[in-house]
């Protein structure tokens, strides 16, 4: 099937090689980071997760969110998920993918990987995290591929793939468990230090990943002759605005036992990110755009008459993504560094070459998911041509 | 049945006599390498090493500069002179900051503003150990936080869950900007964690830790599980306090105030 990836349009290969030439730029500058030392980053002593890891966090729950196609479909028969699951489970293995990159230019010594291996520590939970992302993965594959092979041999699917994906559902929710548990077990750090952490990473990531996934449908839809379909596209859309509420309210939770108990170290975090801390407060102004874009967003989704215009509906769903991606994949990670443990504030902010390095693992991602986008749309046009459409 | 290596090494050594002189060769290269692992009969050794910081002996810069620099020194840590790269095994900071939740503005004048020493806290149920991948950082059996530069993939899980900042990370090469190289001690490469090992090194020769041997009584070391060393004494007589011990990691580092007539 891979064939496919192999021929098309030159729309297709000018695209292929943008992002090619995008992540070699990425690799350039990584080589650099690999020579010099995380020292090109802004990282530092008091913030030392920046850019790399909030990166990460947000691309395990967009890779988690493919489980709200698996369970509509698989165990409640939605049908209409059927053209489009596989957009769900290939986009899990790109976001995965991603997130592994992440990892690995954020270690310090990235030859020294295997000592995750050699050295196995179930008391850690990224020796957890580390096995959950790897299964996941390999699940998402596995079951992507041979549901889409099957489909294009007008079959069904092979039975043995049933368990495996049952096994996807639960697996799905426990990589951005496992992953707020990265957080939420630490005794230092108040602002991660909560219970609703894991809840809160789903509810975004259900939010988030549908989100990007009706952009990208939308895309297919204007490029390619497979439609997604009005209806699924719906239905995602009502996923986004149940996942985006629970999400806002999560954060209102977090922030109602922030300041009603007044503890100081676990207000602080919070008005360093929306209100500045010690007359610092580089991260303010995008906090405050991440709040806004998540009220449009829920204004424009929760209103039937918006939300079922697709145009709209897109803008909705834009506005959604970046709001989440400010909150989890940049303010997340940096509050819980601020103020460092002797109430002091050290601000972060991405250097050039931080910010061109995390491009090319985005070019990377798009790269792994165009190509596989494109297996999937070819097989899809195929039954399009030849009528015989099985869903 | 329990055989310690050491017997069975000469156990084997006698039985393989009879074997032939290459065997023997091979076991004593081993035998070498197991007396290698046994601590000197010189080292000082503890159930749980614990530091006092007496805060009332230490009254000038210089007594502050003094414990540092050595500490520095001796342990070949880097002066890259920005705060961006800073790595620091003894550092300083005021009462208020040490001990947020201990500020009080009614405290003894001085008291809020006074330095406190800073070092690793040597916890006891320590969260850097719990959450390393690769176990690069580890609780010694005498109660000492340890990390293995050559283990360590430099993930800086430990640098998130320190609740006392005490963890430093080489963000670029730490060579060039070592001032005075200590040739006895292992330099670090970029990518890895350190912090304060509370002189390991001069405990398995039977030496107390530079910054104590240098503080004029200042820093008193001990074994916490004697009841009879200088450490318990000193704690069964003064009021101490230790950072953050709502926490729960169990800080083996104890902080004597003073201000007035032992507070």
């Amino acid at each position: 099937m891979l064939e496919k990836a192999l021929t098309g349009s030159r729309r297709y290969w000018g695209w292929i090689f943008f992002l090619l030439a995008v992540s070699g730029v990425g690799f350039i500058f990584y080589l650099r980071q690999f020579a010099y030392g995380l020292g090109i980053t802004g990282m530092s002593r008091d913030v030392s997760w920046g850019l790399y890891i909030g990166q990460f966090t947000f691309l395990v729950g967009v890779a988690a969110s493919a489980v709200m196609l698996v369970i509509p479909y698989y165990l409640h028969d939605f049908k209409k998920f059927g053209k489009i699951v596989i957009l769900g489970e290939f986009l899990a293995v790109a976001a995965v993918v991603m997130c592994m990159l992440f990892i690995m230019a954020d270690m310090g010594q990235p030859m020294r990987v295997m000592n995750l291996v050699l050295h196995p520590s179930p008391k850690s939970i990224m020796f957890w995290d580390a096995i959950v992302l790897n299964g996941y993965l390999l699940l998402n594959i596995v079951i992507g591929w041979n549901t889409l092979e099957a489909d294009r041999k007008e079959v069904p699917p092979p039975t043995w793939l049933k368990p495996l994906i049952y096994l996807s559902i639960p697996w799905a929710i426990s990589i951005h468990t496992v992953t707020a548990f990265l957080y939420a077990g630490l005794p230092g750090r108040p602002f991660w230090l909560s219970a609703i952490m894991a809840a809160r990473f789903l509810a975004s990531a259900f939010a988030a990943g549908p989100a990007l996934l009706i952009i990208l449908a939308l895309i297919v839809r204007k490029l390619t002759k497979f439609d997604p379909g009005k209806e699924p596209i719906q239905a995602l859309g009502k996923i986004v605005t149940y996942a985006i509420i629970a999400s806002t309210f999560f954060l209102g939770l977090e922030v109602f036992t922030a300041f009603y108990s007044q503890i100081p170290g676990h207000m602080a975090s919070f008005k360093y990110l929306y209100a500045g801390l010690d007359g610092v407060g580089k991260l303010v102004p995008m906090m405050w755009l991440s709040t806004i874009l998540a009220v449009v967003a829920i204004i424009l989704l929760v209103n039937p008459n918006t939300r079922k215009n697709e145009s709209i509906l897109a803008f909705a769903c834009v506005a959604a993504f970046i709001s989440l991606w400010i909150d989890k994949g940049f303010g997340l990670i940096v509050g819980g560094f601020v103020p460092n443990p002797f109430e002091r504030v050290t601000e972060y902010w991405p250097t050039l070459p931080e910010t061109i390095i995390t491009i090319g693992v985005w070019a990377i991602g798009l790269l792994v998911l165009t190509v596989l986008y494109k297996v999937a749309i070819s097989i899809r046009e195929a039954q399009l041509e030849s009528g015989s459409d099985t869903h | 049945m329990s055989i310690s290596r050491r017997d069975f090494l000469k156990l084997a050594g006698i039985s393989s006599l009879g074997i032939g002189f290459s065997a023997t060769d091979l076991l004593w290269e081993n035998r070498a390498e197991a007396i290698d692992y046994m601590s000197s009969p010189k080292g000082l050794t503890a159930k749980r090493w614990a530091m006092v910081v007496d805060l009332r002996k230490f009254k000038t810069e210089e007594d502050y500069s003094r414990v540092i620099d050595i500490c520095h020194h001796i342990h070949n840590v880097p002066d890259f002179g920005n705060l961006k790269d800073e790595v620091k095994w003894i550092w300083t900071d005021t009462f208020e900051h040490v001990f947020p939740f201990q500020k009080n503005e009614y405290l003894p004048e001085g008291v809020q503003e006074k330095k406190a020493v800073l070092f690793c806290n040597h916890c006891d149920n320590p969260p850097c150990v719990r959450v390393c991948p690769t176990q690069a950082t580890f609780k010694r059996k005498d109660g000492i936080v340890a990390q293995d530069y050559h283990r360590c993939i430099g993930c800086r899980f430990c640098m998130a869950a320190c609740p006392f900042g005490s963890r430093s990370f080489n963000w670029r090469d730490p060579r060039p900007f070592i001032k005075r190289l200590n040739p006895e001690f292992p330099t670090r490469t970029k990518g890895v964690v350190e912090k304060c090992n509370f002189c390991v090194e001069r405990l398995a020769k039977g030496l107390k830790p530079a910054c104590v041997e240098v503080s004029n009584g200042g820093l008193i070391f001990g074994d916490l599980s004697d009841p009879e060393s200088e450490v318990r004494k000193i704690l069964s007589k003064h009021y101490s306090l230790r950072r953050k011990a709502e926490l729960g990691t169990r800080p083996s580092v104890f902080y004597i105030i003073g201000g007035d007539e032992d507070a």
